[in-house]
């Protein structure tokens, strides 16, 4: 619990410093589209490994959510990248969502049975209030394009719903 | 008068239209639109008897849930209805995205 919350924060920090960067420093749109993108796909790479994990119904249910969900609204972004030919370009930020991500794989993958199930919805829960509190306060202000903007803004009420999702799987759990 | 045909139709157009408004209050079909994760309007005014038809224009599937009560799945792009059977005011959420909500407000006929 605490590695993982270190980790979560981790990254948290870097999305806050950059918020707290000057306005030149605050992303482009091709640097936005990167994010929003890699923070669809690393939630798909979760949802994959409880997939092949998980037992409990519930957690099961959610994971296929997830992978649906977010394949769906990526397709939308990468369908709006190629319609206003911007190229989405990796940055600080991206990579720390991956690396932060990737460590919490490696640990989850070491878990099974119920510790496995929790781990997973109570990193679902954190890593959607996360990227949640990164659109709001970095990603939608600072883009520029009004489709990209309305995109996180839909992108913005579907990771909530998927927090109150995830909250209500992990107090199924209990 | 070449015009009479014409206008007698229509006084028989007009009479057919009195006699399907004076008709007692018939079922209708209520729209309720999903679009970008917001079921508009939330809140619906109903008879027992309407039908609710809820339009999802999302790429995502939603739900109209209601706790320990009936549920309905509207997928992607698709439409999904259910015809109210019982008068009360009724809350609604997503169960996908529990952010969603809506109400529906069923009176008797
Ligand atoms: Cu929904």
């Amino acid at each position: 619990m605490f590695i993982r919350s270190t980790t979560a924060l981790a990254a948290l920090f870097l999305l806050s410093a950059a918020t707290l960067a000057q306005a030149s420093d605050k992303p482009s749109d091709p640097q936005i589209a990167h994010i929003a993108y890699t923070a669809g796909v690393l939630d798909v790479e979760a949802a994959m490994q409880a997939l092949k994990k998980s037992k409990n119904k519930e957690i099961l249910d959610f994971a296929k959510d997830m992978v649906r969900d977010h394949e769906a609204v990526n397709k939308q972004a990468l369908d709006l990248v190629k319609k206003l030919n911007v190229t989405p370009e990796d940055n600080a930020t991206s990579k720390a969502l991956t690396k932060a991500a990737d460590e919490e794989r490696a640990k989850l993958a070491k878990l099974g049975g119920a510790a496995f199930d929790k781990a997973y919805v109570d990193n679902e829960v954190a890593y959607h209030k996360q990227v949640n509190g990164a659109l709001e306060t970095l990603l939608i202000p600072s883009a520029e394009n009004a489709e990209l903007k309305s995109l996180l803004e839909t992108g913005l009420k579907l990771f909530q719903g998927h927090e109150q999702h995830a909250e209500h799987v992990a107090g199924m759990l209990k | 008068m070449r015009t009479a045909p014409t206008v007698s139709k229509r006084h028989l157009w007009l009479a057919m239209a009195l006699t399907i408004a004076a008709a007692p209050a018939k079922a209708e079909t209520i729209e309720v639109t999903i679009e970008k994760l917001v079921f508009s309007p939330a809140t619906v005014e109903a008879k027992v008897g309407d039908t609710i038809e809820w339009v999802n224009k999302d790429v995502f599937a939603h739900t109209a849930t209601v706790k320990g009560g009936w549920e309905v799945t509207i997928p992607p792009k698709k439409a999904a209805s259910l015809t109210l059977k019982t008068a009360g005011s009724i809350d609604y959420f997503c169960r996908f995205h529990p952010n969603m909500k809506g109400r529906l407000t069923v009176t008797s006929p």
